[in-house]
């Protein structure tokens, strides 16, 4: 990543997010309520705290948690060949039959919707699930392919070129979320001003 | 995102310790898609690999091919037994007419060292060494280490035994290297005729191979090369066994936890007793799996990527 980014503003805090997960807790739980038949699976890297969150809150709403998984596209995406340094495969550890399971997939931002589209992928590969669904923190537009999420956390909008950073005590020692712009729109803006 | 810095794999000596783990670490992923119920991902799809093997082999180039299958590469092999080699035609022909079919990658094994530093210089594709002569056997020597590493949990301070014919295995060579430039602790064991002259300069010689087993956190064994033994370098089998063969007794002067490595194939009774390469401490079956991860890691770092970085 070249360019230099600096924050625009703060879509989250600590407190926030933790209201907004515990809230997608429960509407996971209010739609799928038996936790065996239940599977939440992480998209690395963010994905997968998250995920283990999600598992803890909704074991405090019906008993049990379900299980949990995590998933690295890396191996299953479209841009390999274009995209230079290869990234670190960090591994897959799905350690259960996802057949006849609801399994949802958590990701940390939702964006052009081709990391969803990897995981897809993926993810049929270990089996067939009662159904698939979707849930992020951050839907911030953009698709390029025909996703949606079916749990949300905050929708937002922005340009394409601005940056969306989720951090998470468990990767990067706090819990926020924040909207980057490139240094140079930044400094744009100023000017106009 | 982590770059891998080289475009050819040609042997351990020129990589850097942080590149071995990296191809390491790699594998150590690529191997949980082995135990998948689909055993296959789209990863280097539209890629294509030639295996070209100038020399037996059964474990190496099957092993590469199960690695390009999972990987979704398309690849075909060339034994040379049955193709235009046989009717005179040079390696650098072969190579350029390879070439021209346009692969991604050639993975070759040649009874001439440097063969493939000699294809890198001439060809386009990303060439990868599955032996060379006596030189380098580079994947074998990351699968052995990638095997040690699962076992031990690292690679430093291990007191790693090398045993048998040092003189003509290029698995010894690649292996010295890598060990060595991971901070494993190496003892090298082998009869006089057997142990190349300076080698000592890498790593400790004993012609005692009782020696060479006291506290050994692993043995690795190496096989008696009958099919580059043109001289006398040992009275017969029988005698190179009772000297040199590791038995039972001998494992046991190792640490209780001593695991015991062989590159395949083994010539049971001649460099190992039936008893120890089937006993609890053998890890050669492990050996084999951990050999597709690493091929696939390989397959991945050096396929996997372009030079132009996203935006």
């Amino acid at each position: 990543m070249a360019a230099s980014f600096r924050v625009r503003q703060e879509l989250m805090d600590a407190a926030r997010l933790g209201r907004t997960l515990a809230r997608i807790a429960h509407e996971i739980v209010e739609r799928h309520p038996d936790p065996e038949r239940t599977a939440l699976v992480g998209v690395r890297t963010r994905g997968v705290p998250l995920a283990k969150r999600l598992a803890k809150l909704m074991a405090a709403a019906q008993g049990a948690p379900p299980r949990i998984g995590a998933l690295d596209i890396t191996l299953y995406r479209d841009d390999l060949t274009t995209m230079g340094p290869n990234p670190v495969v960090k591994g897959t550890d799905i350690p259960f039959s996802i057949d006849h399971r609801t399994v949802v997939l958590v990701d940390d931002v939702l964006f052009t919707g081709r990391t969803v589209r990897a995981a897809l992928d993926e993810l049929i590969d270990f089996g067939r699930p009662a159904r698939i669904e979707l849930a992020v923190l951050v839907d911030r537009g953009h698709r390029e392919l025909p996703v949606r999420a079916d749990y949300v956390g905050k929708s937002i909008t922005t340009a394409r070129e601005e940056n969306v950073q989720v951090k998470l005590k468990e990767e990067d020692g706090e819990d926020r979320v924040l909207l980057l712009e490139p240094a140079r729109a930044a400094a744009k803006r100023r000017g106009r001003r | 995102m982590s770059l891998f810095p080289h475009r050819n794999l040609l042997g351990i000596e020129p990589l850097a310790p942080a590149d071995v783990e990296h191809i390491l670490d790699t594998a150590d992923s690529m191997k949980e898609i082995l135990d998948r119920p689909i055993k296959k991902v789209p990863t280097l799809r539209g890629k294509t690999v030639i295996n070209l093997f100038y020399e037996a082999s059964t474990r190496t180039r099957s092993s590469f091919e199960v690695a390009e299958r999972v990987l979704s590469a398309d690849s075909l092999s060339i034994a040379t037994a049955t193709s235009s080699v046989q009717k005179g035609e040079t390696l650098l022909d072969t190579a350029w007419n390879l070439e021209a079919m346009k692969p991604d990658m050639i993975i070759i094994r040649h009874q001439c060292s440097g063969a493939p530093h000699f294809l890198a210089r001439h060809c386009r594709p990303a060439i990868v060494n599955a032996g060379d002569g006596a030189h380098e056997h580079p994947t074998q020597a990351l699968l052995d280490a990638l095997t040690l590493r699962q076992r031990k949990g690292r690679l430093r301070g291990l007191r790693v035994a090398i045993i048998g014919d040092l003189l003509h295995s290029r698995v010894a060579r690649s292996n010295l290297w890598l060990l060595t430039k991971l901070g494993a602790d190496v003892v090298l064991c082998g009869p006089p005729t057997l142990v190349p002259p300076g080698i000592e300069a890498m790593a400790p010689v004993t012609h005692r191979i009782e020696q060479a087993c006291e506290g050994a956190d692993a043995i690795m064994m190496l096989r008696v090369q009958r099919e580059r033994m043109t001289g006398g370098y040992f009275p017969s089998a029988r005698e190179y066994f009772q000297r040199f063969g590791l038995t039972e007794p001998r494992v046991r002067r190792a640490k209780k936890d001593v695991i015991i490595l062989h590159p395949g194939p083994m010539n049971r009774g001649v460099e190992i007793a039936t008893e120890v390469a089937d006993g609890p401490y053998s890890v050669i079956l492990d050996q084999v799996t951990n050999g597709v991860a690493i091929r696939m890691a390989v397959l991945y770092l050096l396929l996997g990527g372009a030079s132009e970085v996203e935006s």
